[in-house]
C-alpha cells in the first residue's frame, strides 16, 4: 500500500498531543539527561580531592616539617599526623585515612648523608584506581619537594639528585573536561532508547497498537510516526545537555555547532533505532525499561571508552566495542569539545554512526510486523 | 440481493489449529476449527475464558500467524494477503484500542485519518456516529475519563469511521454495565438492519448468544456447535422447568435435584431451581427425598445455556473438561462442623447478631464519594450479593470490609469486630477469593496450599490436616505437583477456593468468582459455596454478573456509591414486572432500577 501523507499526519498529531498531555516523554527527553549529567558530572571524577592521609613522623624536625608543608600545599590531600605507625595503622583499618606516609626516625639523617631517603607509603589496594592515583600524586609531590630542596641547597650541597617531574595529570585541567562530553553520549544513549522503547511498549500495554495494526496505516508509517517526534525531542534533550556541559561544568566548546548537530542526529537515530528494536520484543514498559538499561546504557558506559580505555581491553572485548554506537560518538564529542573540528577523527566516526543508525533502523523495520506473535 | 449467495462468506475457517508455546510448554488454543460467518448478520463466537475466542478473532484480523489450516476474510486468504484483508475490516480489541489521553474527537479524527476517510465524508459520518452512540456532548472529554460503557461505544465508533465490510468485535461487553451492554446491542442491530453490516463478535456471556443470528460455540479450543441460537435453545424445549418446594430451602432443593437421575442440570434462579431433564425423562415429581415432598413444577421457555449444558453433559464422547470431572455426589459439608441443623435454622438465627453490619458506611477520595452512606446487614449462613456495574463502589466497599481501607464515615462490624479498631482480628475470620485468583502462578498446587496454610499461621499437625483436607475435598490429588500457571481455569478456581478456606473462616468474600468461567465449572463452584452456606459460613459476593446474583439469598444493588435497592432476587425482579415484561430477568430488574434512579436527575 502506498504511503499516505494523511495517515502519517494523523499519527504525528496524535503523538504530539500525547507528548503534551503525558509529560513522561518530556521528562525522559529533558529531565533524565539533566539529572544524569549532574549526578555523573559531579560524581564521576578521576581527580583526588582532599584525600585523608595519615602522616607518621617518628622524629619531627625542620626537614620533615618542610615536606609536610609541601604535602599540605596541594588540594589533593588532607593530612593527620601520628607519632607511631601502629596508631596510623589503626586509623587506616578504621578507614579514617586512605593511605599512610611513614617518615622513619632516620629520615633526616639518611637524607643529608645520602641525598635521598626512603619514605614508606601504604595505600589501600582495594580501590586500585584511587590507590594508584594517590601513589602517583605522592611521587610527584615527593619529587617536587626534592627538586625544590636541591635547588635551595644549590651546588653547595653537591647532591647527586636528578629529578624529572612529569606532570601526567595537569592540575589545572580537571578530568571533568574530558568526562562530561563522553557522558553526554552515555546519557543520550539511554534517553534515545528509552523514548521509543517506552512509548511503543505503552501502546502495547494499552492495546492501542493492536487496534492500529488492523487499520490501513502501514507498519512503516507507524514506525515513522514514532521516530520523528522523538527525534525532535531527543535533539532538544541533546541541546539541553550541551548547554549544561558548557554552563554548569564550564567545559570548553571548541568545535562547530553544525558538525556537532549532524553527529548528534546520526547518533540519536541509532539510539532511537535501538529503542524501536527493543519495543519489538518488550511488550510492557517495565521490561522495555530494563532491557534499555541493560543493553544500551551499561555497554555504553563500560565499552564506549569514555572512562575505560578501549586500547587496554582484551581483544575480544575490544571487538565488541565496535557495535557500541556510543563509542564513536564519545570520540566525536571529545574532539568537538576539547580540540575542535578534527576531520580525521570526525569523519570516520560519523561514518560509523551512519552505519550503526542504518543497521538499527533497518533491523527495527524488518523486525516490526503487523502481528502479535 | 440475488448476488449475495455468490459472494464469498464474510469469514471462513478451514481446519484452523493454533498453539501457543511458552516456557517450553505447548498449549492448544484452537483445534481443527471449521466454520463460517455469513454476510449481513451477527455471528457470535461464544465460549468461556480460554475457549479460544480471542485467538480466533486475532487470526481473522491477521494479527496472528496462521499455523495450520486456512482463513478467508471476504474471500481473501489472510495468511497470503493480510494487508488487503485488513483494509476491508474493522476490528475492536478487548480494551477498545482507545488513546486515553486523547479526547473523543481526537480519537475519532485519528482513526478517520489512518483509515483514509475523505475529509468530505468525515463530517457526515462523524455526526452520524455521535448521534448513534450518544457521545455528542462529550466530544471534548478525554477518553480516559469516560465511563466503561462510553469507552466501549467510542471504541466501536472508531472502528466504524469507515464502514467496514466485516466488523470484528473481541468481547465488547466485558466489564460493561448491563445498560451499556443493551445500548451496544441496539447499535449493532441497527447497523445490521440499515447498513447490512456484517459482525463477528466474541462473548463469554451465554445470554448474548441468543441475540446473534448464528453462533459458533467454542469449548477448550473445539467447535462444539455452529448453530442458530433459537434452534439450539429449542433443543431443550419441553425439558426446562422451574421447581420450588415449600419444605426445603432452595439450596437443599437444588442439591437434591442435582442428584436425581434424569436431571441434567439444576441451578438456582432466584427463588426457584431451574432444571433441565434428559430427553424423554419425566419431571421428577415425586421421586425426591424426603419422599412425598410436594414440588411445584412450572415449564419455562428454554435458554441457550440449558441446551449447552445438556449437550455437554449428555454426550460423554465430547470429553468433559476436567473441571467437571468431579463426582456429582462429591460435595459433602465443607467444614468439621456438623451440618445437621434443622432446615429452618436460618429463621432461628435471625435473632443472632448480624455477621456483617454496615451502617451509613462512607468512603471519600478527595472530593469524590466512592461509597455514599450505604447500610446493610448479613446474617450467618446467608449468601449476600453486592451487585453493580464497574465504578458503582463495589470494590471500595469490599476493601473496607476486608479492613484494607479505612472508612471515612459510618460503622462497619465484621464477625463482631469494629473494623476501625480491630481490622486484623476481623481479617482472621475472613476467607477471600479474588476475581483473578490470587495464586502464585510459579508455585505448584502443594506449594500454594502450604504457603497459604503458613500465612494463616496453621502449624504442624493442624496444617498437615488442612492441606490433606484441601487435596481430598477439591480433588487436587492428580495435580498436586503441577505448576499453578498450567492448571485449567476450573482447577485454578478450586485451588483458589481451597486456599481461601485453609483457616476455616466464618466469612467468605468472593469477588466476581465465576466471571468468564465455563458454565460447568461455575455450577460446580456454586454447589460448593451452597454447601458452605448450609454449614453456616456467611458468604458475601460482589459481582456485575447477573448470573451470580441469582445465587444470592439477598442483594444490594449499587450505583454511584449508593444502594438503589435491597432484597431477595425475586422481590427485585418483582419491581420490574410490567405488562411488557411479565417475566423480568435479573438484568431487566437491574436496568429498571438504574433507570428509575436516573429519572429524577433528568427531570
Amino acid at each position: 500500500m502506498r504511503a499516505s501523507v494523511e495517515r502519517i499526519e494523523g499519527l504525528l498529531r496524535k503523538e504530539a498531543l500525547q507528548i503534551v498531555r503525558d509529560p513522561s516523554a518530556l521528562a525522559i527527553a529533558f529531565l533524565l539527561p539533566a539529572i544524569l549529567l549532574v549526578i555523573f558530572g559531579y560524581g564521576v571524577t578521576l581527580d583526588p580531592h582532599h584525600v585523608p592521609l595519615a602522616l607518621v613522623i617518628e622524629q619531627p624536625d625542620a626537614i620533615t616539617q618542610s615536606f609536610v608543608s609541601e604535602l599540605g600545599g596541594t588540594p589533593y590531600f588532607t593530612t593527620e599526623t601520628f607519632n607511631t605507625i601502629q596508631a596510623a595503622d589503626r586509623a587506616f583499618d578504621a578507614r579514617e585515612v586512605s593511605g599512610i606516609i611513614w617518615l622513619r626516625a632516620n629520615f633526616a639523617r639518611q637524607l643529608s648523608s645520602r641525598g635521598d631517603a626512603p619514605i614508606g607509603v601504604i595505600v589501600n589496594g582495594v580501590d586500585a584506581n584511587t590507590a594508584r592515583l594517590i601513589e602517583g600524586y605522592l611521587q610527584q609531590t615527593w619529587a617536587t619537594w626534592l627538586s625544590a630542596r636541591s635547588r635551595v641547597l644549590g651546588a653547595t650541597a653537591g647532591l647527586p639528585i636528578e629529578v624529572q617531574p612529569r606532570v601526567r595529570f595537569n592540575s589545572a585541567v580537571s578530568s571533568r573536561d574530558y568526562l562530561v562530553p563522553g557522558l553526554i553520549a552515555i546519557v543520550m544513549t539511554l534517553t534515545g532508547a528509552l523514548l521509543t522503547a517506552l512509548v511503543i511498549a505503552r501502546e502495547w500495554e494499552r492495546g492501542t497498537l493492536e487496534a492500529l495494526m488492523v487499520t490501513r496505516a502501514s507498519i512503516r508509517e507507524i514506525l515513522l510516526a514514532k521516530l520523528l517526534p522523538y527525534f525532535v525531542l531527543g535533539m532538544g534533550g541533546m541541546l539541553a545537555t550541551l548547554v549544561l556541559a558548557v554552563t554548569l561544568f564550564g567545559v570548553p566548546f571548541r568545535g562547530s555547532l553544525l558538525v556537532l548537530t549532524a553527529a548528534s542526529a546520526l547518533f540519536l537515530l541509532a539510539a532511537l533505532g535501538m529503542g524501536l528494536l527493543i519495543s519489538s520484543i518488550a511488550r510492557n514498559q517495565f521490561v522495555a525499561g530494563q532491557i534499555a538499561v541493560i543493553v544500551t546504557f551499561l555497554p555504553a558506559f563500560i565499552l564506549s571508552g569514555f572512562i575505560f580505555d578501549i586500547g587496554s581491553m582484551p581483544w575480544a572485548v575490544r571487538l565488541i566495542t565496535h557495535i557500541v554506537a556510543a563509542r564513536y560518538f564519545v570520540v566525536i564529542l571529545q574532539s568537538e569539545f576539547l580540540a575542535g573540528d578534527v576531520w580525521s577523527v570526525i569523519l570516520p566516526n560519523a561514518l560509523a554512526l551512519l552505519i550503526m543508525a542504518s543497521i538499527f533502523l533497518g533491523a527495527a523495520r524488518l523486525g516490526a510486523r503487523k502481528r502479535l506473535d | 440481493m440475488p448476488a449475495e449467495s455468490e459472494l464469498p462468506a464474510a469469514l471462513r475457517l478451514e481446519k484452523v489449529s493454533h498453539e501457543f508455546v511458552s516456557a517450553g510448554r505447548t498449549a492448544a488454543a484452537l483445534t481443527e476449527v471449521t466454520a463460517d460467518a455469513a454476510r449481513g448478520a451477527v455471528t457470535g463466537v461464544v465460549g468461556p475464558d480460554g475457549a479460544g475466542k480471542t485467538t480466533l478473532m486475532r487470526l481473522a484480523a491477521g494479527l496472528l500467524k496462521v499455523q495450520s489450516g486456512r482463513i478467508e476474510v471476504l474471500g481473501i486468504d489472510v495468511a497470503r494477503s493480510p494487508d488487503e484483508a485488513r483494509a476491508r475490516i474493522g476490528y475492536m480489541p478487548q480494551r477498545f484500542g482507545l488513546y486515553e489521553d486523547l479526547t473523543v474527537r481526537e480519537n475519532l479524527d485519528l482513526y478517520a485519518k489512518v483509515q483514509n476517510v475523505p475529509a468530505a465524508e468525515r463530517q457526515a459520518r462523524g455526526g452520524e456516529l455521535l448521534r448513534m452512540t450518544g457521545l455528542g456532548p462529550f466530544l471534548g472529554r478525554l477518553a480516559g475519563r469516560l465511563s466503561g460503557g462510553m469507552k466501549q461505544k467510542l471504541g466501536l465508533a472508531c472502528t466504524l469511521v469507515r464502514i467496514p465490510e466485516l466488523l470484528l468485535l473481541d468481547e465488547p461487553t466485558v466489564g460493561v454495565d448491563p445498560v451499556s451492554r443493551r445500548e451496544l446491542w441496539a447499535i449493532i442491530d441497527h447497523l445490521v438492519l440499515t447498513e447490512q453490516l456484517t459482525v463477528v463478535l466474541s462473548t463469554s456471556y451465554l445470554d448474548e448468544a441468543e441475540r446473534c443470528q448464528r453462533v459458533l460455540l467454542l469449548h477448550e479450543g473445539h467447535l462444539v456447535a455452529a448453530t442458530d441460537p433459537a434452534g439450539f435453545a429449542a433443543r431443550s424445549s419441553g425439558r426446562s422447568f422451574h421447581v420450588s418446594a415449600a419444605a426445603l430451602s432452595k439450596r437443599q432443593l437444588q442439591e437434591q435435584l442435582a442428584r436425581t437421575p434424569g436431571v441434567l442440570d439444576a441451578t438456582i434462579q432466584g427463588a426457584f431451581v431451574r432444571i433441565v431433564t434428559e430427553p424423554g425423562a419425566q419431571p421428577p415429581l415425586e421421586a425426591l427425598p424426603p419422599r412425598g415432598t410436594p414440588l411445584r413444577i412450572v415449564a419455562v421457555p428454554p435458554r441457550f445455556e440449558d441446551s449447552f449444558v445438556a449437550e455437554i453433559r449428555s454426550t460423554p464422547a465430547s470429553s468433559p473438561p476436567p473441571a467437571q470431572a468431579i463426582a456429582r455426589d462429591k460435595i459433602p459439608a465443607m467444614r468439621g462442623v456438623n451440618n445437621a441443623q434443622p432446615p429452618d435454622w436460618q429463621q432461628e438465627s435471625a435473632s443472632e447478631q448480624p455477621v456483617i453490619f454496615a451502617d451509613r458506611l462512607t468512603r471519600r477520595f478527595g472530593d469524590f464519594i466512592a461509597v455514599d452512606s450505604i447500610s446493610f446487614e448479613v446474617r450467618r449462613g446467608e449468601v449476600f450479593g453486592l451487585l453493580g456495574a464497574n465504578g458503582a463502589g463495589k470494590s471500595t466497599t469490599f476493601r473496607m470490609l476486608c479492613g484494607l481501607l479505612p472508612a471515612s464515615d459510618g460503622t462497619l462490624r465484621v464477625a463482631g469486630y469494629d473494623l476501625r479498631h480491630a481490622a486484623a482480628s476481623a481479617r482472621g475470620r475472613i476467607g477471600y477469593m479474588a476475581q483473578k485468583f490470587s495464586l502464585y502462578a510459579d508455585l505448584s498446587v502443594a506449594e500454594n496450599l502450604r504457603f497459604f496454610a503458613s500465612a494463616y499461621r496453621l502449624r504442624d499437625a493442624h496444617r498437615r490436616a488442612r492441606i490433606a483436607w484441601a487435596v481430598e475435598e477439591f480433588v487436587l490429588g492428580p495435580h498436586v505437583n503441577a505448576v499453578s500457571r498450567d492448571l485449567p481455569l476450573g482447577y485454578k478456581q478450586r485451588l483458589a477456593l481451597a486456599c481461601a478456606l485453609m483457616h476455616e473462616p466464618e466469612i467468605l468474600f468472593l469477588d466476581e468468582p465465576t466471571s468468564g468461567v465455563d458454565p460447568l465449572a461455575r455450577r460446580e463452584f456454586w454447589r460448593r459455596i451452597n454447601a458452605l452456606a448450609e454449614s453456616g459460613v456467611t458468604v458475601l459476593v460482589t459481582t456485575h454478573f447477573m448470573e451470580e446474583a441469582e445465587y444470592c439469598d439477598r442483594l444490594a444493588v449499587l450505583a454511584q456509591g449508593r444502594v438503589l435497592a435491597a432484597g431477595d432476587p425475586e422481590s427485585l425482579k418483582e419491581r420490574a414486572r410490567t405488562a411488557e415484561h411479565p417475566q423480568p430477568t435479573m438484568e431487566d430488574a437491574f436496568i429498571a432500577l438504574l433507570e428509575a434512579a436516573a429519572e429524577p436527575k433528568a427531570a
